[in-house]
This record gives structure tokens, sequence and C-alpha cells, in this order.
């Protein structure tokens, strides 16, 4: 199952030009970009991995875009995903956040019910891969 | 950038029309108005502009050709203008599509190299990344290669950067400025890197005359003016300056003219009462006459 997180998700892969040309768009903007990674793809967790520190001062995007390269091949079977982050008063948040990298077979969630009290029914969502300890969770 | 084909549809072209609409004219203007004197690095600048324009030209009616070698070194002692250069060749390269963004990013020593095993790769990999599409300055360039420290990283930065000149020519552009001398040992004992430097620019000291015009200049973009008592005094504190060691050119201009504003004001405190508009905007002889060098040359004959 395609994990559908951030923008582009629906989309095809992006291609490394494309993916240049977001970057560049992130830049000319005043948006610093970090790469991030995780094998825990839960959409409640915001707690990746950072793959090095933000990239401030950086005007364009062939410097960041080997980096993000070098982070999918270090990380083949996890996701990596760009931020570019709105340091602006008043926006102070993440303003473009999309995935890059995946591992090759995605596993996917399922929804479990729990029956809470008064027959109320509790839905929780758990990931596949976290059935495996960290670091086999998608390999085969 | 949006671009207009320099070539007619006849296959003619037109130099004139192809100057004027890749504006870089008015870089070169703006170089020979800020920047007083230094008549040869202006001609050399003039050259390679004029040389990239050509090699643009070629490239549209299909002459290819191995782009023109960019990397430069700008050699001179401090003060001569070097940085200013380099900010201004950035423009004019950014202007005729060489590089993307046209920014200039300035480093030492000290941004390069790292303190142990490992640290230098991805400081100077980051220094990289901050120029990509724009212009990198290593001041100082020199300090990088220490041959009397084994130990030194200092040559895996050199390394570094000259995979980067190598293999990625469109992205960014590097200039080694320092020492004249220096700079020369520094290529000797690198091949490596000297045969990827093609444009060595040479910029020569100042002379009086030139100082006095650049204080002047600076002078008048800070809003002050040298009273005629002044100029004169100043005129003979340049001079004396000149033979001084430690003597930094233009920065030193600038550093003397700073003390002379901090005297002025104190002058005006002293005084105390109504000031005009032209107190506030002039500076007299006794603002320079009371700097330290004219001392030192009284007491030591």
């Amino acid at each position: 199952m395609r994990l559908t997180q951030g923008a582009f998700s629906f989309l095809p892969d992006l291609t490394d030009e494309q993916i240049g040309k977001e970057i560049q768009y992130a830049l000319d903007h005043g948006w610093p970009i970090s790469i991030e990674y995780t094998d825990d793809p839960h959409p409640r967790n915001s707690y990746w991995e950072m793959y090095g520190l933000p990239m401030f001062d950086v005007k364009d995007a062939v410097g960041i875009l080997a980096d993000v390269k070098k982070a999918i091949a270090e990380h083949p079977d996890e996701y990596v995903k760009v931020n570019a982050y709105d340091a602006r008063l008043g926006r102070q948040t993440t303003a473009l956040s999309f995935i890059v990298g995946r591992p090759k077979h995605e596993k996917g969630f399922r929804l479990d019910r729990t029956t809470g009290p008064d027959r109320q029914i509790i839905y929780s969502v758990h990931s596949y891969a976290t059935d495996k300890p960290h670091g086999e969770r998608y390999k085969n | 950038m949006s671009e207009a084909p320099l070539v007619a549809a006849d296959g003619r072209l037109d130099l004139d029309e192809a100057f004027a609409s890749s504006r870089v004219g008015e870089v070169l203007d703006k170089l020979d108005r800020e920047l007083i004197g230094l008549a040869p690095v202006k001609t050399r600048i003039r050259e390679l502009a004029h040389l990239l324009l050509i090699d643009k030209l070629r490239k549209q009616i299909g002459l290819a050709a191995e782009p023109p070698p960019l990397h430069m070194s700008f050699t001179g002692r401090p003060g001569t203008g070097k940085t200013t250069v380099a900010m201004r060749m950035a423009e004019i390269l950014h202007r005729l599509g060489y590089i993307r963004k046209g920014h200039l990013v300035v480093a030492t020593r000290d941004d390069l190299v790292g303190q142990y095993i490992g640290h230098t790769a991805p400081k100077t990999k980051e220094v990289l990344k901050r120029a990509m599409g724009g212009v990198l300055l290593i001041d100082e360039a020199y300090y990088l290669y220490k041959p009397e420290n084994e130990r030194d990283y200092g040559g895996e930065a050199i390394e570094i950067l000259l995979q980067v000149m190598e293999n990625q020519r469109d992205d960014l552009v590097v200039v080694f400025a320092g020492y004249k001398d220096r700079m020369d040992t520094f290529f000797s004992s690198n091949p490596g890197l000297s045969s990827r430097v093609a444009n060595h620019i040479d910029f020569p000291d100042y002379s009086a005359e030139e100082l006095m015009s650049i204080a002047k200049l600076m002078v008048g973009k800070l809003n002050y003016e040298f009273s005629p008592g002044a100029e004169t005094a100043f005129d003979e504190y340049v001079r004396l300056r000149l033979d001084q060691p430690q003597f930094a050119n233009a920065r030193s201009i600038r550093n003397a003219i700073d003390r002379a504003r901090l005297r002025q004001a104190t002058r005006l405190f002293e005084h105390g009462g109504v000031v005009t508009a032209g107190d506030l905007k002039t500076i007299e002889e006794g603002d320079i006459r009371k700097s330290r060098i004219f001392e030192m040359t009284a007491s030591g004959g």
C-alpha cells in the first residue's frame, strides 16, 4: 500500500529533476531544506530521524539534491522525505514536505477495532512494519 | 533568465545588440565607477566578459567548444578590492548565464578545514553547498596547504575542491585570493590546482592620488565632506601611511575616515552649544591632524 503523506504523494514518484525543481522552488521562497528518514511511517509519527542538519543559506538546489540522492541510497529500506521550513514570523512551520524515497515493498496499515466501555468502538491504525524491530522492518 | 535569441534570422550577429541585451555593460560601468584605479584588473575583467559573450554567441549558432575555464585567482595586497571585484564578477557571470544565482560566498581556511579526522569533508561540502550556483571566494587560500605539517587536513579540503571544480563547472566558480608571492608558492606546490585555474588577475597597490580619490568617494558616500585644510592634511596623511608596514590600502583609508568621524564628533561635543548642518557635515583639518601618524613622524624626525 502506497504511503500517502505530504505533498505529491498521490502522483507517481518524482524524478530527480522534478525533486530538484521543487527544492529550488522552496529555496527561492527562502525556506531552508532538511532531509529526514524513518522506518516507522505511522501517520502520527512526526519524529523522523534527521539526515544531517537543516541546510541554511543555500541558494541553489544542486548541492541539496546531491544530499537527497545520498540519503536515499543510504536508506533504501526506509522512507526519506524533504522538508522546507518557512521561518517567517506568523508562519514558522513546515511550508512544504514530500516523500522522495520509499522502501520497495510498502507494508501498509491495518485498522484495529477494540470494544471499549459501553460497547464503544475504539479505532487504531496499526503499521504492519512495526511488528518487526527497528532496522528489519522493510527488509524481505 | 529570459533571453531573446542573439542571432538574427539571416544568420548575422549584432555584437552591440548582444552586448546590450546581456546587460553586462551595466556591471562593467559600475565597476569603472565604483572602483578607482585598478586599470589592469578592469581590462582583464572586460576581456573576460567579451570572451564569455562571444562564447555564448558561438554556442547559439552551433559552434561547439569547451566552455571557457572560469576558475580564477586574484592576487594582491589587502584592501585592493579583491572581494568587491569578485562580487561584480559573480554578477557578470550570472548575467551571461554561466552561473545560475550570482551570489558570492567568502570562505577562509577555518570554514573549510576541520579539527579532527572526518571533520573536514562535511565542512568543505557544507560551504560548497552554499556556494552552488554562485562564486566561492577562498580568501588567503595558501593557508589551506601546510606542507610542514603532514597531518594537516588542508590537503583533504583541496582534494574536495578540486573534484568539484572539475566535475561541477556549471554549478560554481571558485576564486582563490591572497598575497601574490604566497599564492605563487601555493600554486606551484599544487600543480593539480594551478592547471585548473585559468585566469590569474593581479591587483596592483593604489597610488597616493588614487587613495585620495577613494577617500573623497568614501567621505561623500557617508555624507561628510573635507574642509580644504582637511583635504591637504589627509593627503599628507595618506603619503605617510603608504610607507607604514601593515598598510591595507582602501581598508586603511576607510578606518582612517572612521577615526576622523570619531574625532569630529568629540570635537563638536567638547565645543558644545549650537551646531549647524555644516558643522555636522564637515571634517576639519584638526580631526585629521590629531592622528598618531603625524606625531610619530614628527618625533621620529
